[in-house]
Formats: C-alpha cells, structure tokens, sequence
C-alpha cells in the first residue's frame, strides 16, 4: 500500500514538473521572489535615500527611473516586494490554517450544530465587504507593521477556503475507504491524518496559492489607501506616492505603472501555476 | 434467414492513454438479428460498455481502431460524426447508465425533448406530444411529468423518463447499458419487462442489453453473449447458454450464480478466483487464461472464434474437450 | 423557497448587526485614543472644538456606561444621524454621502452588469474554441490578476495621457453645474468613462475565466454526453451548458460583490472620482473618525443589498431551489 501510494504521488511529481503552465508560472515567481530577496542587496541605493535628479526616466543608473523627487524607484520596488511576500506568506498562512480548520471542521461534523454555527460565522465575513472591514480595523491601529498587517488580512480572508475546504471534505467523507477506516474503529484523528489529508494535500496547496494572492492584493490596496505599515516601504505605498503626485500627468510613468506591472505579473504568474496544477491533479482536465 | 440489424466483425476500440492502450474491446464479432433482444454479460472491466460506447459515442481517450460495425447494412465506424449524427437516436440510440443524471437540471423535460426531436428535423407539436403521453401511459408515467424539472422526479420515474426520450423516435437498435443496475428488485423486473413491451409493440427494433446480472438476461433475452477482459468468450441460446454453456468463464459465472431453493449447507456458491487481467499493453493469449482451471499451453495464443451450432459460438481451444457433452454442477462441491 | 431567502435574510440581519457593533466598537476598544487626537486637532478651531466635543459626546456618549452608549449608537443610526464630518466640517456625514452615492452607483451598476454579461459570453466562447483559448485566458488573467487602481493607472497612461481622448479626474469639470441638461449629461459621461472601463475590463477577465472553467465542466457532464448520444448538435449542447453554467456566475457575483466595491473604492482614488471610495480616502488622510465609520456602515449596506438582490435572481433562475427542501444548494 505504501509503495503504490508512493508511486502514485511520484507519477502527480512527474506531472507537475513537466506541465508547461506550471514551470512557465514558477519561474516567473521565482525570479521576482529573487528579486525581492537579492534586490535590496544588489540596489545602489537606499529606498529613502535622495538618491538623483527628480524626474528621470529608467536609465543605467536608476533601472525604474526615480520619483519626482529623486528616489531610486527600483530600490523602493524591490523593497516594497519584500514586505508584500512577507505578508503573502504569513497572511495567506494564516487564511489557509483558519479556513482548513473551519472548513474541515464544518465538512466532517457536517448537517450537524458545529457545521451549522461554523457556517453562519462563514457566511457573516463572506459577506462583509473585507476591504472595508481592513480599513475600518487598519484606521483605527496606533501603529501598524508589517506582521499587524498580515494578521488582520489572513483573518479576513479565509471564508473562501472554509467552503471550499467544506465542500471537498464532506465529498472525501462519503468514499468507501474513509468508512472503511471508520468501521475498523480507527479513532478519528487516524482518519483524518491518513485517509483525508493525504487526498486533501494537493488541494490545500493550490488554495494556499490562492490565499496568497487575495491577501497581496488586499495588503497593496491597504497600502494604496494610505493604511499600509506605518513604517517602511511597500508597494502599494509607491503607487499611493505616485498618484498623490500626479506622475501619470507628469509623465513620470515608470513611478506609478512599473511597480504594478511587477505586482501583477507576479500574481498572473501564480495563476498559471495554480491551473497548471489543476490540470496535474485533475487528470480529467489534461486531456482539454 | 432472419435479418440482421447489427452485425460486428472483429471490432477493436482501445483507450489511448499516455502509458499506451486499454485493449478495452479487443477483436469482437457478433450478430443481432432483427428483433432480437441480446444481452451481453461479463464482469465489470469484460468491455461492454466501452462496446456501447464504440457504437454510439466514442470520446477521447476511447478510439476506434480497426473491424466492421454495420447497422442495417452501413458500416457505422466509418461514417463521419456529421452523417452518423443523423443515425443517432433515429435509428440507434441508447438508454445510459447514467440515466439518473442525463438531465439538464435547468430545462423543463418537454423542452428538452422538442429541441432533440427538432434536432432530428421533427416537429414538437400537439401531435407528436400527444405521442409521447401515449408512451408515457404505457410505461405507467403521468403526462404532467412532461412540464416539470429533473429535480422534481423520483429516480424510478427518470429512469423510465429516459427510456421514453431515448426511444421516442422508434430506432431501429437500441442499446440498453446497465439500466437496472441501480434499481431495486421490482423495479428492476418492471424496466426489463418494459423493454421487452418496446419491442413486443414495435417501437424499438432489436436491442442489447449490457449487464452484469445473468438473472435477468435469463428472463428477457433470445441469445446472450459472454465477454470477457475486452475479448467475446462465448454467444448462444439462452437456454443453451446457462444450461450447457461451454466457456469455462461461462461454466465459472453460471456455477457462482444463487439457486432459489438451495441453502448454504447443501451447495457453497462459488465465485471464481483471481480478478481480470490489466487491460494496459496487454499481449496476445486468451485472457482467462490466468483464472482458467483447464488451461493449456495452447492458451498462449488467442483463441478463434468457434461454431459449435447454427447459433452458438465460443472461444475457447479447449471446449471440445471439457464441456462436450457436460450438463454444469451448479455450484462446486465442497472442496474445490 | 421561503427557507431559503429565510435563510439569506438571516445571515444579512445578523451581518449587518456585526458590522454596526463594529463600526461602534473599534474606536473605543482600540489602543490608543482617537477621541483626544481629535479633540485636540480642534484646539485653535473657532467654537469647533465645543462643537466637536459635543458631538463627541453625543455619539461616543463618553461619560455614559458601555451599553448605552451602543444603544445610543443605535439609535442615531436610525435617525440618519452618523455625526458630524470633520474635513467637511460643519456638513454632517450623512449629507457627505448622500452626494457621493449617485457616482458609484452610476459607475458600479453599468460596469458590473456590463462586464458580467460580455465577460461570460467571451468566457462561454474560449471555453468551446480550443485555438482561441490558448491566447485569450492569458489575457483573461492578467485583467484580473491586475489590481483595479493600477490597472486604473495605465488606463489613465495609454487614454488620458497619451491619446488625451478623455479627461482624468473628477465626475465632471468645473466649469460645468450638474444638472439634467445634455451639456452636462456628456461632460458627465466623458469623464466617467475611464473608470467605467477600468472597473469592466478588470471585472470581465474574472467573469471570462469562470465561465470558460464552467462551460468545460458542463460540457463533460453527463446530461451534455446524453444529448449528444442522442444526436443533438454542439450549438444545442453549448446553450444547455451555458444556461447551467451561468447559475454559478450568479452565485460568484454575489460573492465578488464585496471585491468588486473595493476595486471601485480605490478606482475612484485615482480619479479623484467623487464616489464613497475618494470620500474615504480623504477621510483617513484626515482623519475624520466619523466620515470613515459612517462611509463603512455605507459601503456594507450596499453590499449587502446587492447580495440580497442577486440571491433573490438566483431563485428564479435556478429550479433546485424552488424544489429543494434544504434551501441550500
């Protein structure tokens, strides 16, 4: 049983690493994370630091061009990409672990109260517009850093993953080896531990991807709002600058388009990834 | 010499997966005569219904590879999809085995049935309605069920729904796939005697009926054909077939069938050991080969198809040997 | 059926419950004092730190206990009274949004009306056209892989920069009086266009790509596989397919609402759009407590009416509803 499990997940590793989507997306990714952890290293300058002549478009010597008032915009680019992985990761963390417990909770114990007041709170935050929820929650911190950030977005944004991690465990549920583990008197943990997760793996990983991404999007917004940290530089406070300053009109619009564009390949490159995967894991969808 | 509807001749449809082919219907050859209802038996995985897939819709990864399927005279796996598409439901059709979900959850059931027919280039109007509550009527359905979703019927009443719509245009074969293997006992009995009703008054023509369960083929079918692991083992009366069968797989599946009447104590039910070959790449040789109590060396190489009657084929080098003039034990001894 | 929108109402009343208790909460229980900044940024206002502090007093009740001033809280939300905006001091919060409302609604309905239905049936064409899929979901992602007020940004770049063909800030220009008069009607749509196409070209890649996943899955279904079996055409297979793929697209929009809004929020900051999204903004910028708690008890409302509203069309649409006796589908 173990070496054909085994097999099984090798043949999934083989399709993983040779689909086209997948590896297209992962090296997309994985060069701006690069770029997020080598960048600061590698950037002449300092991300606060007046670093030239306002005004200048991308050169040798400023790769992004620089601010209107002279600041190096590749430094604070790269910088900002490192505080939005932070928050990705421990946000969509956060959002992955909440919505996995909720939702599996919720799937298992289905039909009965836990599943019925689990849903209710669900639905109560699927429904709440979580932007505004961040505003008002963000507004209102004396001080907001980076860790604050990512706490507050993973603990809005799970409702999805809760019903999709729902709806996947009671589908699990209900196949004949889960019974069959049930009717040896396995106690419940066991069954969850074997029988459910090991299915359940190539599930959570592609809803963590998607937790990533809703939670970078819903940190930059904050930042493009003015809510983002309070110290340090992100983003979406790059493009808040920009705005505020008229770049576009100006035609300074390396300040404001480029730091965007990086965001959004960023997150284009993660959807490949994720329907990449959806094609290993759904043997059905590779055929298409 | 009675006409044949359906005739098959060394038909082969394989699933072409990544890993190679799923020899899933390997070389079979067959006739249906003109209202004759054949069941075709076997085991899950013998190809039966990749056969009523072959015939009537194959999709990827299921592709025709070589032989002859001629209905009515024209070789239907040669035909385009597009003139083959006017031969669906007209003069072929099938009654699926996913009958409890063939529905569009969204549309009404008259709906959907006058945009088949108009499909067909005929038109729903009262009088073709006035058709198809006969049909109803006859299958015990109220004409309301006409106006109502899916979802508003029972399981039974989709079923016998499906079995109305698949044959409303009056095909001239149809394929029945595993359409009581869902249902309960009675249920069962009113659906397969309700085919035989189809027939009996002319609606359909002849028919297959793929299952799994002899019992019911013992019943309702002129002939049955055995299939085994994507190869035909053996067709015959069905009188013939489960009194004197003369396939060894056959012997095996009539032997480990339940007699009313006989208690454990008396006769142990036998099934038959070991489970079907792999499908994937598999070589040549008889497929039962490996479950075979009279095997030989010369089941190394796949057997011919062999006339022991007018009526009644088998493959199988041996059978000559083993089953001349055998009457079966029924169930084994005990101690086999 | 009744159990089902039963159930909805449920959910809203209770939402909205939370959110109020929110909106009330946050500011007393959160370290730090907001109250005494205010106070004292009104410290050199002529009598507006008197009018502040009492404001202050009415709404936050300070001196009273915990329960009443919720209930207080309560109360002055059904009077229409949100307080009293400090950025646009003397004008009182509810005045500020009443004016802002009209802009989003005429900039949120047409676009997501509009990109939900182009969306789907460019979706429901890419899901059926294998050739033309491989170039279209790229661009579906990257249209909705693209946060709305960058995206915002480079529309501004490429239509009101570059090819200066529409104007690039507010809802219509200054010389210009808002009114019913064609003149202004124009001005109006001119400068409206720009976020109207921000928010639908976003929107529509998201719509495209659900459709086109949900036009696959139908396709393959067994419904799709017996219709076909039968002899009906593609065409007719397609239109099944779609009309049951559309009912999730329904679900999702009510889900996105939420998204969708807050997309809309920061678009309008682009803009200098006078929706509820800019008003916010300023608000925070400025920190007027009363303007942002009164903007969020907003933006909730209208999210979930529009929820409401979409779970009410779903019923309609879809007839497992009416005939399941769970109320959940």
């Amino acid at each position: 049983m173990a070496k054909s499990e085994f097999w099984k997940k090798h043949e999934n590793l083989y399709f993983a690493v040779t689909n086209g989507k997948v590896i297209f997306g992962l090296i997309i990714f994985m060069s701006i994370l690069a770029l997020a952890i080598f960048g600061p290293m590698v950037a002449k300058y300092d991300y606060d630091e007046f670093a030239g002549p306002g005004y200048m478009p991308p050169s040798k010597d400023f790769w992004f061009g620089t601010t209107l008032m002279g600041k190096d915009v590749f430094t604070r680019v790269v910088y900002g990409l490192r505080s939005t992985f932070v928050v990705g990761f421990v946000g969509g963390t956060i959002a992955t672990f909440v919505g996995l417990i909720i939702g599996f909770l919720a799937g298992y114990y289905s039909g009965k109260l836990t599943d019925e007041v689990l849903m209710m709170i669900t639905n109560i935050f699927l429904v709440i517009p979580t932007l505004a929820l961040l505003i008002i929650l963000s507004a209102y911190l004396p001080y907001r850093g980076i860790l604050s950030q990512s706490v507050i977005i993973g603990l809005t944004a799970w409702t999805w993953t809760a019903r999709a991690v729902r709806s996947q465990t009671m589908s699990l549920k209900n196949q004949e080896f889960v019974n069959l583990s049930r009717i040896s008197a396995a106690p419940v943990t066991k069954i969850i531990a074997e029988d459910i997760a090991a299915n359940m793996f190539s599930y959570v990983f592609m809803v963590y991807i998607i937790q990533f991404t809703g939670t970078i999007l819903a940190a930059v917004s904050l930042e493009f709002l003015g809510l983002g940290p309070t110290q340090g530089i992100s983003l979406g406070l790059v493009m808040q600058n920009a705005v505020n300053w008229n770049a576009i009109q100006l035609g300074l619009w390396w300040w404001a388009i480029l730091p965007g564009l990086l965001l959004t390949i960023l997150i284009v490159s993660l959807y490949f990834i994720n329907t990449g995967l959806d094609e290993v894991f759904n043997p059905r969808l590779r055929e298409m | 010499m009675p006409e044949n509807v359906l005739e098959i001749k060394d038909l082969k449809a394989y699933y072409k997966i990544l890993k190679g082919d799923v020899k899933a219907l390997d070389g079979v050859t067959f006739n249906v005569r003109r209202g004759e209802i054949l069941g075709i038996a076997g085991e899950s995985g013998c190809g039966k219904s990749t056969l009523a897939s072959a015939l009537i819709l194959r999709k990827k990864p299921l592709q025709y590879i070589s032989g002859e399927a001629k209905l009515l005279g024209t070789d239907i796996m040669k035909l385009s999809e597009k003139q083959f598409k006017k031969m669906r439901l007209k003069n072929i059709s099938i009654i699926p085995q996913y009958a409890l979900d063939a529905f569009s959850p969204t549309k009404k059931i008259r709906i959907f049935i006058s945009d088949l027919v108009r499909e067909h280039g005929i038109r729903p109007n009262r009088k073709f309605f006035k058709k198809v509550e006969e049909r109803l009527d006859m299958i015990n359905l109220d004409p309301s069920a006409l106006d109502r979703y899916s979802i508003e019927l029972s399981g039974g009443m989709k079923q016998r729904m499906i079995m109305i719509i698949s044959t409303i245009l009056d095909p001239d074969f149809i394929i029945a796939d595993e359409i009581t293997s869902a249902l309960d006992v009675s249920s069962q009995r009113f659906v397969a005697n309700m085919l035989v009703k189809l027939r009996d008054e002319g609606i359909t023509g002849s028919a297959i009926f793929i299952t799994h369960d002899l019992s019911i083929l013992y019943q309702i079918a002129e002939r049955i054909m055995i299939m085994y692991a994507g190869h035909f083992a053996e067709i015959g009366p069905t009188d013939e077939i489960v009194s004197n069968p003369r396939h060894p797989y056959t012997k095996a599946l009539i032997g480990s069938l339940p007699q009313v009447g006989i208690q454990y104590k008396e006769n142990r039910l036998s099934g038959i050991k070991g489970t079907p070959p792999h499908l994937l790449n598999i070589g040549e040789g008889c497929r039962f080969r490996f479950r075979c109590p009279y095997k030989t060396s010369k089941c190394e190489e796949t057997p011919q198809r062999e006339q022991i009657t007018d009526n009644h084929f088998v493959s199988c080098w041996n059978w000559k040997e083993n089953f001349s003039d055998s009457r079966p034990s029924g169930g084994e001894k005990d101690g086999e | 059926m009744k159990k089902y929108l039963g159930k909805k109402i449920f959910i809203y009343l209770i939402t909205f419950f939370f959110a109020v208790t929110i909106d009330w909460a946050i500011p007393r229980f959160m370290p730090g004092d907001p109250i005494q900044i205010l106070l004292s940024r009104f410290q050199g206002m002529e009598g507006g730190r008197e009018i502040i502090e009492a404001q202050i007093t009415a709404s936050f009740g300070l001196d009273r206990p915990l329960l009443e001033q919720y209930f207080n809280f309560w109360g002055s939300l059904f009077k229409g009274d949100l307080g009293i905006s400090i950025y646009t001091f003397p004008k009182p919060v509810m005045e500020v949004i009443n004016e802002a409302i009209i802009f989003d609604i005429l900039l949120l309905v047409p676009s997501i009306l509009l990109s939900w239905i182009v969306g789907n049936k460019l979706g429901a064409f890419s899901g059926v056209n294998k050739k033309a899929d491989k170039y279209t979901m790229p661009f579906f992602y990257f249209l909705t892989s693209s946060p709305y007020f960058w995206f915002a940004v480079v529309v501004v770049f490429f239509f009101g920069v570059q090819l200066p063909w529409f104007p690039i800030n507010s809802a219509y220009s200054s010389t210009m009086r808002p009114g019913f008069n064609l003149a202004f009607i124009l001005d109006f749509l001119h400068h409206w266009f720009l976020p109207f196409l921000t928010l639908f070209l976003v929107q529509l890649g998201g719509w495209a790509i659900g459709m086109r996943n949900m036009i696959i899955y139908e396709m393959g279904s067994n419904y799709s596989k017996y219709m076909e079996s039968l002899g009906a055409s593609e065409k007719l297979i397609r239109k099944y397919a779609f009309r049951n793929g559309v009912l999730p697209q329904v679900t999702g929009l009510a889900i996105r609402l939420g998204n969708i809004i807050a997309g809309a929020l920061t678009t309008q900051i682009v803009f200098s759009y006078p929706g509820l999204g800019y008003i916010l903004l300023k608000a925070i910028l400025n920190q007027d407590y009363f303007l942002v708690q009164g903007t969020f008890l907003f933006i909730v409302i209208f999210v979930l009416l529009a929820n409401f509203l979409v779970d009410i069309i779903y019923m309609f649409i879809d007839p497992r509803v009416r005939f399941s006796y769970s109320g959940e589908v």
